[in-house]
């Protein structure tokens, strides 16, 4: 193991593990992501939508962007490896 | 004992019966259980990625055990790539309809101008709707992947 | 959230990174990395996110893990460094 990537590994972790002492405790509900649009989710998400699993209902109707441009990813993936691999018999 | 991938790529046409019996009682409950996670992601963690993943497993299953010809008996090149297209299509066709219908994009209310149910109804079937799309577009590209992959892009021969 | 089994958990997604990463046969690191993604997997599900372990299992420790063997099978087993 080279010693420069060793040292540039060490460096990154510490700071990286520094980083998570800001973090909030684990499922608070008063930190800044659990206190502004995810308490009307989980208030209003059955009603709206009457889908009981609120990861679904926000999936596929709050963020449909997001889910359908994960399926244009997968898509553009296929579609790149069909078109660098993919050969005919005859060529 | 270490083989060289030359003599495994030697050792190809091998069948073995045990996991050949195995394979063929695994794979409809396989198939069974990932159109389960795509019909049931309202109600449980699931839905059309995870589904559509362990349909494309199954399909794969198949091709490691009897042969990638074999699997493209069952899932032929044809289909899988009219699949592949329509899955895609059924999510982006949904959602523009929703958008020449007169709401938003990908607001799946408005569609009671074509069924006339519960508006909010239509939302949860709208989202079913388009897991269904998202499965079918993931099982496809998945094999589509695995078999290009596998037989560097010859579909003949694979793992 | 009981915290031994996460430590348990923690302590042995830290030893497969770090296995994956010093092994040379790279057909060994890619079990090796199955086995992290599924390590990945118990510690969502542990912490509630069923959705993100129910991904990561179908996605990180069965497809992918095809889908590398596949290319080392095309390729070499051997790694350079």
């Amino acid at each position: 193991m080279k010693p420069l990537a060793l040292l540039a590994t060490l460096i990154t972790g510490a700071l990286l593990l520094y980083g998570t002492a800001d973090f909030a405790a684990w499922g608070d509900p008063a930190s800044p992501p659990n206190r502004n649009i995810s308490v009307r989710y989980v208030e209003e998400a059955v009603k709206e939508t009457h889908v009981p699993n609120i990861v679904t209902a926000v999936l596929g109707d709050y963020r449909g962007y997001d889910t359908m441009f994960e399926l244009v990813v997968i898509y553009s993936a296929g579609m790149a490896v069909m078109g660098i691999l993919r050969r005919r018999e005859d060529q | 004992m270490k083989i060289s991938m030359q003599e495994a790529r030697d050792r190809i046409p091998q069948r073995d019966i045990i996991l050949e019996t195995t394979v063929r009682l695994m794979v409809p409950f396989i198939q069974l259980y990932g159109l389960y996670v795509i019909v049931h992601g309202h109600y449980s963690p699931g839905g059309g990625f995870q589904g559509g993943v362990v349909l494309g497993a199954s399909v794969i299953l198949l091709a490691l055990a009897f042969g990638l010809p074999a699997s493209k008996e069952y899932l032929t090149e044809g289909t899988d790539i009219i699949m592949a297209n329509v899955g895609a299509l059924i999510f982006t066709g949904i959602a523009a309809l929703c958008a020449l219908l007169g709401g938003m994009f990908l607001d799946y209310s408005v569609l009671t101008k074509i069924l006339p149910i519960d508006p909010i109804s239509w939302r949860s079937h709208g989202i079913f709707l388009v897991e269904v799309g998202v499965g079918m577009g993931v099982m496809t590209i998945m094999v589509s992947i695995y078999w290009d992959m596998a037989s560097a892009g010859r579909l003949d021969e694979g793992l | 959230m009981i915290w031994q089994l996460d430590l348990v958990l923690l302590i042995l997604v830290v030893f497969c990174a770090v296995a994956a990463i010093t092994v040379k046969d790279l057909l060994s690191a890619t079990i090796i990395f199955s086995a992290y993604s599924f390590l990945m997997c118990l510690l969502w599900a542990e912490m509630g996110a069923v959705d993100v372990a129910f991904t990561e299992a179908t996605v990180g420790a069965g497809v992918s893990t095809i889908f590398f063997i596949a290319a080392i099978f095309r390729t070499t087993r051997r790694s350079k460094d």
